[in-house]
């Protein structure tokens, strides 16, 4: 089975121990510059949003690397960066749609979420039900029980 | 290892910035934060110095846990001497600020001097100046936020910074980070105003280490699974945030309402955690938008409010129909039951100016009750306050006056005195709830008895966040006492202080001793640092920071004539509820207390003591 980093934004508070696990666990530190998962906090919505690679099927950044420094990692369907072969030139991070890729100056080369081998540290310390690693075929599945749970309760819709 | 074993120095008269040492002998006695920058406190500063003069510092100070993955390792505090109280200052805030300090390699940052125009402070990891802020005086904290966001083209910035009441000698303004969390008692962001600092921007990218790391995340881990199992950390802080307290307070009859004559307050139902919750009908969605946590925090007691667009103080007033800092227990207390007012929005709103405009809410809501006191009695009138209606209950009358006071006009500037200073002007000293000229906090003696010694012994003025006897005659925590008798309070609230003045020293939250012991808090501490850190060795070092605190303030002229409570709380007994008849029993607790403390007759530290803690 291939597991998913699941995000439910509305349970994040922003505490940011998801920051502090991923750049212990990759860099020996505590420290949220350094993390390959962001929280971002949107005060004017009231809401505090992780964000990381989403792991594509069809990675662009691993399209991009021309010294195919990134490679898929078949038990955990992550895209891994290769210390040893990545040169830091930087293209995956102009490829990847989604800016979560990104150049890490202290080794010259590009950090990404990697699932932590298969049990995410980001996970594991994470407060609240925001962040879970589960079965990528039902990452959808609570968000379909709450809608329908509120299909045809006794009223139709209002067209 | 958990500190970066640097501090900046800041001279504000020459406007140079160095780094120099973390003085390691003195972290070993004082562990970080409150307890090692009261440390540098006394040993720089003399302690009868005028408090908003260039002799006075101001220390901005994290711990150990700061910014490690400690639950609540946001933590980090301001020192100084009070402008309010005379007294030392240390203020607590939450946050990310604090955490961004520590990553930047700081763990701490000594004002000295006083600048000869307004300036702040821009810091990028070891890299520190001040710049001109000429264009930031006069505005607010949320605008000089943004400027400094705008200025530095960088969003991940953290900000501290006073707003309009601290530039105009507002003596309870604060230190306002993040928009809306505060160092927000005695005065620090007065002291801070006093300097011509307007703010502090800061980026960390250096991070954090720790000693033993495997250790070190052990014993984190087991931490946060005692929080998260807890049901005040688990479950009522997260839910209702501190303001889960309201209705328990005003059942328990220690609800200080309409400046103490009261101890129950009727609308406590309407102002409090769960009416936050509660749908309105103008909008159809509740005060409460969310919970926020602060940096490292499981608990995530912070709420995060929007007010009501139709209610008149925001109708016509975008700027304010946004998401930001919500009530807390505190603040909910002192502006609404202690004024008497019951409207929730209209709380929230001044909350919001609070943060805004930077000042401390529970100095701000009790000294307006006492003016409401004051023009009940007829000691002061329209003539005095400008046709304003300080009555109690009156809504209008207090967003007014909370505007007013903020911005340092009218009738503002004598609330801006605080309570003390006002009720003496005005002849009537005895209206004033302060002991050592800071106003206490939302618990009534009368009907917690251990509370009347936590106020009359705290050294920095009335506070219930140096010994929180609430949590055991209340909450049961770690045992339940009896909240209507003194008898065994002195013990109890000894304990308190001191384990309080660990956790404050150590960069993590008071609130997480609701589940934690010693006994948890100390393997965090001695996997983080160098040394044998038991749960023994810290509360002695917290007895210590204690005693280093006393002896400030002895030598800054206070005595034991100033532990003591207003008149109103030893004399008046509670008129209802189960403390009904009841008064304070100070006399009954405060001689055990100096006995078990080791002090004199007169409040003062024994040699023998002084020696056992090496002080």
């Amino acid at each position: 089975m291939v597991k998913a980093l699941h995000i439910v934004v509305d349970d994040c508070t922003g505490c940011q121990q998801c920051e502090m696990a991923c750049s212990y666990k990759h860099e020996g530190v505590f420290n949220p510059a350094k993390s390959r998962i962001k929280v971002f906090e949107f005060k004017d919505q009231g809401r505090s949003v992780p964000y990381t690679c989403t792991q594509c099927s069809d990675a662009w950044c691993m399209q991009a690397c021309p010294v195919d420094a990134i490679s898929v990692n078949t038990q955990t369907g992550a895209k891994e960066v290769s210390g040893d072969l990545c040169v830091g030139c930087k293209v995956c991070t102009i490829a990847c749609p989604f800016g979560t890729i990104n150049y890490n100056h202290t080794s010259g080369k590009v950090d990404k979420c990697d699932l932590c081998g298969g049990e995410p540290a980001c996970v594991e310390i994470c407060p609240t039900p925001a962040l879970t690693f589960i079965d990528a075929e039902t990452t959808g599945m609570e968000k379909m029980r709450y809608w329908a749970e509120k299909t045809d309760q006794g009223q139709t819709a209002q067209t | 290892m958990a500190l970066t074993n640097k501090v900046l120095r800041v001279n504000l008269s020459n406007g140079t910035c160095e780094s120099e040492a973390t003085n390691a002998e003195w972290a070993k006695k004082y562990l970080g934060q409150r307890g090692l920058a009261t440390k540098y406190m006394v040993e720089e500063v003399d302690p009868k110095v005028d408090a908003l003069s260039a002799d006075n510092k101001l220390i901005f100070a994290t711990g150990p846990l700061t910014g490690t993955a400690a639950p609540t390792s946001g933590r980090w505090s301001v020192i100084t001497k009070s402008p309010l109280t005379g007294a030392i200052a240390c203020s607590n805030s939450g946050g990310f600020f604090g955490a961004e300090m520590k990553n930047a390699g700081w763990d701490m940052i000594i004002f000295e001097g006083k600048s000869d125009g307004p300036v702040y402070l821009d810091i990028t990891n070891d890299q520190a100046e001040l710049k001109d802020a000429s264009n930031m005086w006069g505005k607010t904290v949320w605008e000089t936020e943004d400027m400094l966001r705008e200025i530095r083209g960088d969003n991940d910035i953290r900000c501290a910074s006073i707003g309009p009441a601290g530039e105009s000698g507002v003596l309870f303004a604060a230190v306002v980070n993040d928009k809306d969390r505060a160092a927000g008692r005695s005065g620090v962001g007065t002291v801070m105003g006093s300097k011509n600092l307007k703010a502090i921007a800061v980026r960390g990218t250096v991070g954090t280490q720790v000693g033993d790391a495997m250790k070190f995340m052990q014993a984190a881990g087991a931490a946060k699974q005692i929080l998260a199992d807890n049901a005040v950390t688990g479950e009522g802080l997260p839910t209702y945030g501190t303001q889960v307290l309201m209705n328990v307070i005003n059942e328990t009859g220690a609800l200080p309402t309409r400046n103490a004559n009261d101890v129950q307050f009727e609308g406590a139902s309407k102002i409090g955690g769960e009416a936050m919750h509660e749908i309105r009908e103008s909008d159809g969605q509740a005060n409460l938008v969310s919970n926020n946590a602060c940096f490292g925090c499981p608990i995530s007691c912070a709420r995060i409010s929007k007010i009501d667009p139709e209610h008149f103080t925001v109708k016509g007033r975008p700027e304010y129909q946004i998401n930001s800092g919500g009530l807390e227990y505190e603040s909910a207390w002192s502006l609404g039951a202690a004024t008497g007012v019951d409207d929730l929005e209209a709380l929230t709103y001044c909350n919001f100016i609070c943060n805004e405009l930077g000042m401390d809410p529970i100095s701000l809501g009790s000294t307006i009750a006492a003016a409401m006191d004051l023009y009940k009695e007829g000691a002061i009138t329209d003539e005095d306050t400008g046709g304003m209606k300080l009555e109690f209950g009156n809504t209008k009358a207090l967003v007014a006056i909370v505007e007013a006071t903020g911005r340092g006009e009218g009738f503002g500037v004598e609330i801006g005195q605080g309570s003390r200073r006002m009720c003496e002007k005005y002849g009537r000293p005895e209206l004033s709830m302060t002991v050592k000229s800071q106003e206490f906090p939302a618990y009534d003696p009368r009907g917690i008895q251990g509370m009347g010694l936590t106020y009359a012994t705290s050294n920095r003025g009335a506070c219930h966040l140096r010994s929180y006897t609430v949590a055991s005659e209340v909450l049961g925590i770690p045992e339940k006492t009896d909240p209507l008798t003194p008898d065994g309070k002195a013990g109890l609230v000894k304990a308190f202080q001191d384990a309080t003045a660990v956790v404050d020293s150590s960069g993590t939250c008071i609130f997480t001793t609701f589940a934690l012991t010693m006994d948890d808090i100390a393997p965090m501490i001695d996997a983080d640092l160098e040394g044998d850190w038991s749960s023994e060795t810290l509360m002695e070092l917290g007895e210590r920071v204690w005693n280093l605190e006393r002896k400030f303030n002895m030598d800054a002229g206070l005595t034991a004539a100033d532990d003591t409570l207003p008149q109103r709380l030893l004399k008046e007994a509670a008129k209802t509820g189960p403390a009904k008849g009841k008064v304070n029993e100070l006399d009954k607790m405060l001689p055990e207390y100096y006995e078990l403390r080791g002090w004199t007759a007169d409040g003062v530290p024994s040699n023998e003591t002084l020696d056992r803690l090496k002080l």
